[in-house]
């Protein structure tokens, strides 16, 4: 098992690595010259400006500015926001656990809808429960995040008045009445999050069952006397879940980008909103530092998705 | 039967399948041919009627300028469908490409593209997106005027990250098909490798490719609105159906028909589109019984 982790955690290295290289060249490639106002201020002789340039590195050859971007990257040195004049990391960190929190919530209760409504599809195909499940998913799947988060704001705020639908960090009040507020407040992006991702799961869950019900070794359990409830959880859902996790892993992408879009409708401050607040104030170091920071959770996510692959299937791990 | 008849016999059996092919259907001629029946111009202001549900003489309401939100969400449907198609349509050439050169070429040549597709899926893409767009939108501009070249980079960038699923699927079918003993024949008649693929592999290879690139079509629509919906997308002044609900959502107390009306026409847009998917899966793939 220790060599199978240390050969997954060799692999997400290239990974990491051709990702900072697609960054690096989207940055390289972007027009606008950092030095552009200086060579219209006429106070600046040009030699100044061409012995900046030189200093900072900026006509070395590419393969060069690369290695020195990638260093200063791994190093923490994301440079200043332009805007809040503190460091890129500092603003980053404070805002990670918000994001990490409401991802984590939503992938828990995604779990909890697709286990149980995927397997009970997956056990009756075709029957009524199965047909009224495989809609509705299919129905969320296509229900865009940030459209339910605008009609769950209406209903439950605007209508009912039950749930606050900004979040605020700074709540007034302490002990108990504190955490229930902060609960209250996390319950719309939660859910938001959360019944999109389970719906897509429920689609993934059916099918993975389905397709391991029909084998052989199913049959045997069954013919072995064992209760239902064994077969399913026991038999058919612990090799179910090895294509499941694969395909979950391939939906992280599109699990960050829901998180931005939430935490943008709920004004969450996690990094998904200091995103978007960044890009629209052009604060290039933090926008160049969330979507790194983005990048490093996705392979993280996926290198945790290949280590469950290998719990969940002995075989992967010892070969 | 030729096989498109029996396609479309299976295709007919998934009943949720062929209702949204005529939701989609009506969609369609409303966006295309709406604007020629309702004459209000998009950018109308009227101060006297502003915010206003549905009524005779604006049968989706207005907005708080009083702009009539009928003609401007047949207007954004015209775009965000564009969108979603010259989007998939990047997606399925580039992915096809790739799969298709994977497929057929073993060796390093496979294993490098390979590489570049999982590196693909493995991008965070909106973070990248909206990186794209802000780096990239004045220069382009410029070149294409606001509009065109809003559109061209927004179908660009997300075409760029559509095309992997396809790759995928066509590696696939090549990695099954060339194996195959019509493949063997076509070799030993003398046909070339290119012939081969164009003729004998790709046509095979087709099925999976269809749904793919529908489904295709869904995410390229929803990834348009989410960044319009951003306030990253097209500009103010063209009414995407996204950008439709970022101008509502500061006024959902006094006027929810302005986000129900865009969010609704993505909904069933999206819905419609993945329902034909999931029929042409049905349909398309020759293992399944109906």
């Amino acid at each position: 098992m220790g060599v199978f982790v240390l050969r997954r955690l060799a692999l997400a290295v290239p990974s990491l690595l051709g990702i900072s290289i697609v960054l690096f060249t989207v940055l390289a490639l972007a027009p606008g010259d950092p030095f552009a106002e200086l060579a219209t201020n006429s106070n600046v002789p040009p030699e100044v400006r061409v012995h900046l340039r030189a200093s900072l590195g900026l006509d070395d050859p590419v393969a060069l500015r690369y290695l020195h971007w990638l260093a200063a990257m791994l190093r923490g040195d994301w440079g200043f926001s332009f805007i809040s004049r503190i460091d890129v990391t500092t603003l980053i960190w404070q805002r990670v656990p918000v994001t990490l929190a409401l991802i984590g919530s939503s992938q828990l209760l995604a779990l909890a809808i697709a286990l149980p409504v995927g397997t009970l599809s997956a056990v009756r195909p075709y029957s009524w429960f199965d047909r009224i499940a495989s809609t509705i998913a299919l129905a969320g799947f296509s229900l865009p995040t940030f459209f339910t988060g605008i009609l769950l704001i209406l209903v439950f705020s605007i209508k009912l008045d039950w749930l606050p639908f900004v979040y605020r960090a700074d709540v007034e009040a302490t002990g108990w009445a504190a955490a229930v507020e902060h609960v209250r407040q996390a319950i719309m992006p939660v859910v938001v999050l959360g019944l999109f991702q389970g719906a897509g799961w429920t689609r993934y869950v059916r099918s993975a069952v389905l397709d391991v019900v029909r084998l052989d070794h199913v049959t045997t359990a069954r013919s072995k006397g064992l209760a239902e409830r064994v077969v399913i959880t026991r038999h058919v859902l612990r090799n179910a879940l090895i294509p499941v996790v694969t395909l979950v892993a391939l939906q992280m992408p599109t699990v960050f980008g829901g998180a931005i879009v939430t935490e943008q409708i709920f004004r969450i401050p996690g990094i998904g909103s200091l995103l978007i607040d960044a890009i629209l104030r052009n604060d290039t170091p933090v926008i160049m530092g969330v979507t790194f920071v983005f990048s490093v959770l996705v392979i993280l996510f996926n290198l945790v998705a290949d280590l469950l692959y290998g719990l969940l299937d002995p075989r992967i791990a010892y070969r | 039967m030729s096989p498109w008849g029996e396609a479309w016999r299976r295709f007919r059996r998934h009943r949720m399948a062929v209702l949204s092919l005529g939701v989609l259907a009506a969609l369609v001629a409303a966006v295309v041919l709406g604007p020629f029946a309702w004459h209000v111009p998009i950018d109308a202001i009227d101060f006297s009627a502003t915010t206003q549900g549905p009524s005779a003489a604006h049968p989706f309401g207005t907005d708080d300028l009083g702009q009539d939100l009928l003609s401007r969400m047949l207007y954004g449907g015209r775009i965000s469908l564009a969108v979603g198609i010259a989007a998939m349509g990047m997606a399925v050439v580039v992915g096809v490409t790739i799969g298709a050169l994977a497929g057929i070429s073993r060796g390093p040549v496979d294993a490098a593209l390979m590489w570049v597709t999982d590196l693909f899926l493995s991008l965070p893409q909106l973070p990248l997106l909206l990186l794209l767009i802000y780096l990239f939108r004045e220069p382009l501009k410029a070149v294409f005027g606001p509009e065109g070249g809003v559109f061209v980079m927004i179908v660009l960038v997300i075409g760029c990250f559509g095309w992997m699923q396809v790759a995928r699927l066509v590696r696939a079918q090549f990695f099954s098909l060339r194996e195959k003993e019509f493949v063997e024949a076509a070799r030993a008649l003398g046909a070339t490798t290119p012939r081969v693929v164009w003729r004998h592999i790709l046509p095979n290879a087709l099925g999976p490719v269809i749904v793919a690139g529908t489904i295709n079509v869904a995410a390229a629509i929803i990834a348009e609105s989410t960044l319009s919906f951003l306030g990253l997308g097209f500009p103010p002044d063209i009414p995407t159906w996204g950008r439709l609900l970022f101008d509502s959502k500061d006024h959902l107390d006094i006027a929810a028909h302005w986000a129900l009306f865009p969010g609704g026409a993505i909904f069933l847009t999206v819905m419609a589109i993945n329902f034909v998917g999931d029929g042409l899966r049905d349909a398309l793939d020759p293992r399944r019984v109906l």
